[in-house]
């Protein structure tokens, strides 16, 4: 089975600023990519190519097996779904005309409308005008959009942006819900709490070149960071030092019995032995690094690169 | 074809949303009924006054209001869209540039076109109703010209404005732009003319003469509505060394006709180029 998405060697640049750099990626169907990166990583630039709205200066992008800017982009553009990171669409229409105008040119069936505006949540705001829109009905609106026409491959730029908890969660739920029927999905994000559970892979992006990818559990290996253990004793009880065991890299007191280790990942079991033996020990929990960690590793691993050569 | 009509309908329905369509009805109407009535109170009196004079003063106001408001219609066609991020979102649809820009198009035009008609046809119907002297014979011929030529001059300045648009990277910049041809074709421009001609002392061929009046929307404008009218020559000025030539109403309504097509290829050619 072809790929949903596959870009080699791809580079993109505007006026001699390389927005992109030999950026190798694939995407499977019913796979969830998160393209992870500060601002002007390139994450949206990777999308515009795949969708073809970008001219790549070198390397292919192939979705679906075809080219996204070939003879026959018309019929391929159907099965795309894209939610771009700011849009604010027309003001003077309703909710409802602006996602029937959408529908009509994405050749949907009319009555997919009231279906995708009630499950976005915007059923009850469906006839206001979008003037009145607060930045999260826009933003439930720009879904709604992307998920016309029941694309194969959706693309995501920030779609958590400005949403509260709850909406946030039902984003989510929604993509666990695509992804369950093959969907191929790529969400790009700074917000990075969150999105692990949702996700299949990560790519991280950092000035147009890719820092790293692979499964979370992959990442966290490679980049072998520190594990995060918080205890608590008693008051009374002794803690234990740096040297109550080789593989602990620091302590720190938090108070009132509560203490945050740091640990080797590869010692993990062995400590946590150690310390279930420790006198007057009430709560134990285990923290693995988090995406945000990793994203700070691979990001300083580029600027560490950088000062080598400079 | 199918996506161009969805989005001028799209276009029409915000234009009659945004009131743009009552706005533009009403202005009209009520400008031309005034006109007919006053258009005589320079000569002492108050009432319907001949139809020519009625023609003479309202091409005169047309060629001020019509291009001002095709201009502030559209100048925002292509750069609001790309500052509203619609024109990213849109470019993913199944939907060629050309075909957006036509679409978006001849939504505008809709909206324009049947303003000027109604607007002017109310005129014209509330002229025929309370002057008695008029006849609807002799205002149908006259009136429709009128009509017809302003709804083509109001098209070739939308198509300007869309070339604005396509250009500009910035809404407020497009709305300079926008102004500055304003003022250019419909003031500038006739008063350069006019001093061009009397500093040479008229020693300018005529033949350039007809070439520079040609070049300019509201002075085809202006020419098929005065070509024709004997009074109506005699009483505008420079104007009349061109209307003294018989000009072919038809020929001139297709320059102004190219005066719509140049400039949308033109729109479309540089919204092909454009980066978003």
């Amino acid at each position: 089975m072809t790929n949903a998405v596959n870009l080699e060697q791809l580079s993109c640049h505007f006026d001699d600023v390389g927005a992109l750099d030999k950026l190798n990626l694939t995407l499977k169907s019913g796979e969830v990519l998160g393209l992870l990166g500060h601002n002007g990583a390139g994450k949206s630039t990777a999308m515009k190519l795949i969708l073809g709205i970008l001219v790549p200066t070198s390397g292919r992008v192939r979705v679906f097996g075809e080219d996204p800017r070939g003879p026959d982009s018309g019929r391929l553009r159907l099965q795309l779904g894209y939610l771009p990171e700011n849009v604010s669409f027309y003001d003077n229409l309703t909710g409802r005309e602006v996602l029937r105008f959408f529908a009509r040119l994405k050749r949907a069936e009319p009555k997919e409308v009231n279906r995708l505006l009630t499950r976005v949540g915007l059923d009850h705001a469906a006839g206001r005008r979008v003037r009145t829109y607060s930045k999260g009905m826009r933003q439930r609106l720009g879904l709604a959009q992307a998920l016309l026409g029941k694309p194969r491959l959706l693309l995501l730029d920030e779609p958590t942006v400005g949403l509260d908890p709850i909406a946030t969660r039902d984003v989510y739920s929604t993509i666990d819900e695509l992804r369950a029927q093959g969907t191929g999905i790529i969400i790009s994000s700074h917000v990075l709490p969150g999105i692990e559970t949702h996700v299949d892979r990560v790519a991280i992006l950092g000035r147009g070149s890719l820092l790293a990818e692979g499964t979370i559990e992959e990442l966290r290996g490679r980049a072998g960071l520190p594990l995060t253990i918080r205890i608590r004793q008693q008051a009374s009880a002794q803690p234990p030092g740096t040297d109550f065991h080789s593989a602990i890299l620091g302590v720190t007191d938090e108070g009132d019995g509560n203490r945050v280790l740091t640990v080797q990942p590869e010692h993990k079991l062995t400590v946590l032995n150690e310390l279930l033996k420790l006198p007057g020990i009430e709560d134990l929990s285990v923290e693995p690094p988090t995406l945000e960690h990793l994203y700070a590793h691979f990001d300083s691993e580029l600027n560490e690169g950088e000062t080598q050569y400079a | 074809m199918h996506e161009s009509l969805v989005v001028a309908g799209k276009e029409f329905r915000d234009g009659l949303r945004n009131r743009w369509v009552l706005a533009i009805t009403l202005v009209f109407a009520l400008l031309a009924i005034a006109l007919a009535w006053f258009g005589a109170a320079v000569s002492g009196e108050v009432g319907f006054t001949r139809v020519a004079t009625t023609i003479a003063s309202l091409a005169s106001l047309a060629v001020f209001l019509i291009p001002l408001i095709a201009l502030m219609l559209a100048y925002d066609s292509i750069v609001g869209e790309d500052e509203n991020g619609t024109l990213l979102l849109l470019m993913t649809y199944p939907l060629s540039r050309t075909g957006l820009l036509a679409g978006k198009f001849l939504g505008h035009a809709a909206i324009l076109g049947l303003s000027t008609l109604l607007g002017f046809g109310i005129a014209g119907a509330v002229i025929v109703v309370f002057d008695s002297e008029a006849t609807v014979s002799a205002l149908a011929g006259p009136f429709g010209l009128f009509i017809g030529s302003a709804i083509l001059l109001g098209w070739s300045f939308l198509a300007i404005s869309y070339l604005i648009s396509a250009i500009a990277h910035e809404k407020a910049r497009a709305a300079g732009m926008a102004l500055f041809v304003w003022f250019f074709f419909v003031l500038v421009y006739d008063l350069t003319l006019l001093g061009i001609l009397v500093g040479t002392e008229g020693q300018v061929s005529k033949g350039l003469f007809q070439v520079l009046l040609m070049i300019n929307p509201t002075d085809i404008f202006r020419l098929i509505n005065l070509t024709g009218f004997e009074q109506v020559a005699e009483a505008s000025g420079m104007l009349a060394i061109a209307t003294s030539d018989n000009h072919s109403i038809a020929g001139l309504m297709a320059l102004l006709g190219l005066w719509v097509i140049v400039p949308l290829a033109a729109a479309a050619a540089v919204f092909r180029r454009r980066r978003t």
